[in-house]
């Protein structure tokens, strides 16, 4: 990308997206209660709050409770959106999400913010590596990871009208808007490519997308078309898409900024190995807890980076 | 005071209660036996008698909910079902077997007349404070009912209902704790005890009512007093015995979640027989 052209880009966190979803939902469906844990500035939910007091539930510092009252409201009919941090909302509160949301195919979504190494300077007991590997585990639950504001926005939004739950993986830190917000329409469990190539598929996820389109604008220049696919849904996978495109490369690069133990790039392993084996590589978080510091210094540090995404996909290409 | 012949009929549906309680953990050769048979009356009182449900229509709107929080005790929410009429008495057999509609903890996907699946400690009180809060938004005049273990009580999670539920003044809500004092690996009061029990509830917002977990009567005036508590949840402490009603399993440890073998089976019911 031109200096230009950077110079333009619009950043937002994905869970603006959040915020701005509920209070859409808020006006147009009775039925949408929306809970928190405390959080609901870092969350954004507090906007829902202010609109809609007597449908907006701050349980306290309390997730697990939280989890309850949620599965509680949505047996009785409606539509809920938990809020907190996804270490919490998937750690501390797995098993009441597993045992009564998830088992209850309940519609209860789960739309925790601060997932990730981005997280910052907070530290590894708030950055949540392992939520997608959780979530993912749970039958029936489907797990969307959003690569902009408004894939986030527009994920919510249809996550009221999806039956049973859905975990949706915000971040804090803001990311660039790689979406038009005109033209743009989410499917659930509908990958986007959104570069075309030849020679390597990179799969990604929220901000690593960007780092994709990055990393294959790198390699254009020498001389590699690298395919970049926005993943968006890791469940249900969009096994059309990412068989497409491993059949057409031969090579396939993940990226996530998450563990790669039982996340993307598991899962997209996972179907290729049994479908269209490749030779694949992954970048993501190699099984350590993350520490404090800038979310750039963070991910430069953990090789969640463009420049990652490159080499791996260089090395599948010439070996 | 009850009428007698309602007392009696509410007795002679408690003592059926423990007898399929007895015949299903004992065709299923695992099960809790004790802590299903100390809820029996509690679980009686409300279903054939003081909740307003509809067993032929399981969804029916104004309903009012029961949550089986200690979800190990379903048995006895299953006897109380099938007699309801929720689904056929023959279902009662294939407790804990493959395929059945009766898993060995309560799912609200398979058995119809369960509210929500629990099993797992804990989650039900937050859950039903979450129907009553449900019920608060929609202005709705239906109750919602929960039964927790004194054991259970251990659990974190039920003072974070505990506490959601009397800030949001949920007097919609009942729970009864089922305190029989004994929890798998010995006595409450041994193992980490929850005492003091009334006080706790109290500090925690609640009104409290204690009473004697057998006396059907004393059962069906707590549930009118704890009924017409307002701005506040209400705790029905019952003092019960694990295992009531089958001589050897009463305050023994050890039936809480072994099943009788065919002879404990017929020695049981010849009690409970007699009880009648």
């Amino acid at each position: 990308m031109s200096k230009e052209a950077e110079k333009q880009m619009t950043y937002h966190a994905t869970r603006q997206g959040y915020g701005e979803a509920l209070l859409e939902l808020g006006a147009e469906n009775p039925n949408v209660v929306v809970l928190d844990a405390d959080l609901a500035k870092s969350t954004t939910s507090i906007a829902f709050k202010k609109h809609f007091p007597k449908r907006f539930f701050d349980c306290g510092i309390a997730e697990q409770g939280m989890m309850g009252v949620a599965a509680g409201l949505a047996a009785s009919g409606k539509v809920c959106f938990t809020g907190s941090f996804a270490m919490f909302a998937t750690g501390r509160a797995f098993e009441p999400v597993r045992n009564t949301i998830a088992y209850g195919n309940l519609n209860v979504n789960l739309c925790p913010t601060h997932a990730g190494i981005t997280v910052g300077a907070d530290g590894s007991s708030h950055q949540a590596l392992e939520d997608i590997t959780l979530m993912r585990a749970i039958p029936g639950m489907k797990v969307v990871v959003p690569a902009d504001y408004i894939e986030a926005k527009r994920a919510v939004k249809a996550a009221a009208k999806i039956k049973g739950p859905v975990y949706i993986r915000l971040g804090r830190a803001p990311t660039p808007d790689i979406n038009d917000a005109e033209t743009y329409k989410f499917e659930l469990g509908k990958a986007r490519v959104l570069r075309e190539g030849r020679d390597v598929s990179i799969v990604a996820v929220g901000l690593m997308v960007y780092e994709a389109l990055q990393a294959a604008e790198a390699l254009a220049k020498e001389g590699i078309e690298a395919e970049v696919i926005n993943l968006i849904t890791v469940k249900p996978l969009d096994k059309d898409t990412v068989l497409k495109s491993a059949k057409k490369t031969g090579r396939v690069v993940t990226a996530e900024w998450h563990t790669l133990i039982g996340g993307v790039g598991s899962a997209v392993s996972e179907f290729l190995s049994q479908n269209q084996p490749c030779p694949l590589a992954m970048v993501g978080i190699e099984g350590r807890f993350g520490q404090s510091g800038s979310p750039d210094e963070l991910l430069k540090h953990y090789g969640l980076t463009a420049k990652a995404i490159k080499q791996k996909a260089k090395k599948l290409v010439s070996s | 005071m009850l009428k007698t012949t309602l007392k009696n009929k509410l007795q002679q549906k408690a003592n059926l209660i423990r007898q399929d309680v007895i015949k299903m953990t004992g065709e299923a050769g695992s099960g809790h036996p004790g802590g299903s048979l100390s809820a029996a009356d509690i679980i009686t009182v409300l279903y054939f008698h003081h909740m307003n449900h509809k067993p032929k229509d399981p969804k029916w709107e104004g309903r009012d909910r029961f949550v089986l929080s200690k979800g190990h005790a379903c048995p006895a929410l299953y006897a109380a079902l099938a007699e309801c009429g929720y689904f056929d008495r023959k279902e009662l057999i294939n407790l804990r077997k493959m395929g059945s509609i009766l898993q060995g903890h309560p799912d609200s996907r398979r058995t119809p007349g369960v509210e929500i699946s629990t099993g797992s400690l804990g989650l039900g009180l937050p859950a039903a404070a979450g129907m009553a809060l449900a019920g608060k938004i929609d202005k709705a005049s239906h109750k919602v009912y929960t039964l927790i273990g004194d054991g259970e009580s251990q659990e974190g999670i039920v003072w974070e209902g505990a506490m959601f539920a009397a800030h949001h003044k949920l007097d919609n809500m009942v729970a009864f704790l089922d305190n029989n004092g004994l929890q798998i690996d010995g006595l409450v009061n041994e193992i980490v005890k929850i005492e003091p029990i009334a006080e706790k509830w109290q500090a925690f917002g609640w009104e409290t009512f204690e009473i004697d977990g057998h006396d059907i009567d004393d059962i069906v005036r707590s549930l009118e007093k704890a009924d017409a508590v307002k701005g506040k949840p209400a705790m029905i402490i019952a003092k019960t015995i694990k295992g009531k009603g089958v001589s050897f399993m009463e305050n023994e440890v050890d039936w809480h979640g072994v099943a009788p073998n065919l002879k404990q089976v017929r020695q049981a019911l010849k009690e409970l027989e007699n009880n009648n």
